[in-house]
């Protein structure tokens, strides 16, 4: 199998078949939280692909070097570490240089540090035994399927918000059932790529 | 003795850490106004919006930098201005508000154009060539204003909304649903109200409503305080001026303008 090949396959498992929010219901607190407006939801996507990236990065080198193979029982709580101090950093970096995407972020960005689909990506990473390489790959895959999911969703409720719903379905029953109807959909990709 | 390596490693990963956020604080830190550390400390962290910037963060910037009033802030309320009114070292006047139905047309008043038989909502009334309601300005008596009410304020007596005074919390809600924009916040306590919205001229107003404003002008010569004017047609209280003395209740030939206290 070539690498590009290898590449594409990875992609299309962490965007479609193994989609962080629709099929392994991590980070559902965003997904439902960020998802009303359009923009802010792809805002904070962007953000969280960045730190999934950035955190398996990070995460990677220390499990192999420094955890593995006697102390692998750490692997969550050095990984919380991490990801806190991450985004604390990017968040700096976000305030020094790129003060609109911070000021549009807001409250959202310290919240990346208790997303589990950031610590889910990090230790499937592991789990799955990739390389550093190929483990960069299906992080940013990741990042891109939240995104998808986030994007989607907020069309969803953009449009449940002309919609005539039943009152006593009003709020978010309505769109934890448009979620599930979202996440079945979403069952149709499983088998592809593996 | 096998405990002390995992309790190194975690323990070392965290300086490093700490060390490498400490340093990038230091190169990274962007100059941030002490006054608008000090506003954000007044402010209650709610992060709600309501005062039109993207968060409590992003209204203690515009406050610090001089753009913004400092009793925007709904959460916090009175208390909060005052603070945010020390901090600035202006002085803060925040004056509680309360809506105010401002149409005397319901429910005998008013001329009716037509019989409506749809749904019983103003705003679906509204839709339907402005109502059954002849005055543009008047209220049709459906009582959106009373389901938007959180507050329980509002009740409907006759088709003729009510504001109980004591209960209005002065959100403003009641003004946004209501389609006639008839519903007005005025300041709390205040006695006397010009009960009418319509800015047509005067012989129009006549022929659709008899308890409305023709704008004669006699409130504007009869009050020595000078506080009402009148302005597009429509006598309007200057609030921070009136006494509240009711010569212009008296001299209305209209009794357009009302006083709260009878």
């Amino acid at each position: 199998m070539s690498k590009l090949t290898a590449v594409c396959l990875i992609m299309l498992a962490g965007v479609l078949t193994n989609n962080m929010v629709l099929s392994k219901f991590l980070g559902i607190c965003p997904f439902l939280g960020v998802s009303k407006k359009l923009n802010t939801a792809f805002s904070m996507s962007v953000a969280v692909t960045l730190v999934m990236v950035a955190a398996t990065a990070v995460t990677h080198p220390i499990y192999h070097y420094l955890l593995y193979p006697d102390y692998t029982y750490l692997e969550t709580v050095v990984f919380i570490l991490v990801i806190a101090a991450l985004v604390q950093l990017i968040e700096m970096v976000l305030k020094k240089f790129i003060k609109p995407v911070y000021n549009a972020l807001g409250i959202y960005l310290p919240l990346i540090t208790t997303n589990c689909a950031v610590l889910g990506i990090t230790m499937l990473n592991i789990q799955n035994e990739r390389g550093f390489l190929s483990s960069l790959v299906s992080a940013f895959a990741a990042g891109i399927g939240f995104m998808l999911a986030m994007v989607l969703f907020a069309g969803v409720r953009q449009k449940l918000d002309d919609a005539d719903v039943p009152e006593f379905l009003k709020g978010l029953p309505i769109t934890l059932i448009a979620a599930a109807l979202v996440s079945l959909a979403f069952l149709g990709f499983a088998g592809i790529g593996g | 003795m096998e405990i002390l390596i995992p309790v190194i490693i975690v323990l070392a990963i965290g300086v490093v850490l700490g060390l490498g956020l400490t340093f990038a604080d230091k190169f990274m830190s962007v100059p941030v106004d002490e006054k608008q550390v000090k506003i954000r400390e007044c402010l209650p962290g709610a992060n709600c919006g309501a005062c039109g910037f993207s968060g409590c963060d992003g209204y203690a910037a515009a406050l610090a930098a001089g753009e913004a009033e400092p009793d925007k802030c709904a959460p916090g309320g009175e208390n909060t201005a005052k603070a945010l009114g020390e901090v600035l070292g202006v002085s803060v006047t925040a004056q509680e508000k309360v809506a105010f139905i401002a149409c005397g047309g319901r429910p005998d008043k008013v001329k009716t154009t037509f019989e409506y038989t749809g749904f019983n909502t103003c705003a679906a009334a509204a839709l339907a060539g402005g109502g059954p309601v002849a005055c543009e300005f008047g209220c049709l008596g459906f009582g959106d204003c009373m389901r938007a009410c959180s507050f329980g304020a509002i009740t409907l007596k006759d088709g003729v909304p009510v504001i109980c005074e004591d209960i209005c919390g002065g959100c403003g809600k009641c003004a946004s649903v209501c389609p006639k924009s008839v519903i007005k916040l005025v300041p709390k306590g205040t006695k006397v109200r010009v009960n009418c919205s319509n800015k047509k001229k005067g012989p129009l107003v006549v022929k659709v409503c008899e308890g409305s404003c023709i704008a004669c002008g006699k409130c504007e010569r009869e009050c020595e305080a000078g506080a009402i004017k009148v302005t597009d047609n429509l006598a309007v209280i200057d609030y921070s001026l009136c006494t509240a003395c009711g010569k212009c209740r008296d001299s209305c030939p209209r009794k357009a303008i009302i006083d709260v206290r009878s």
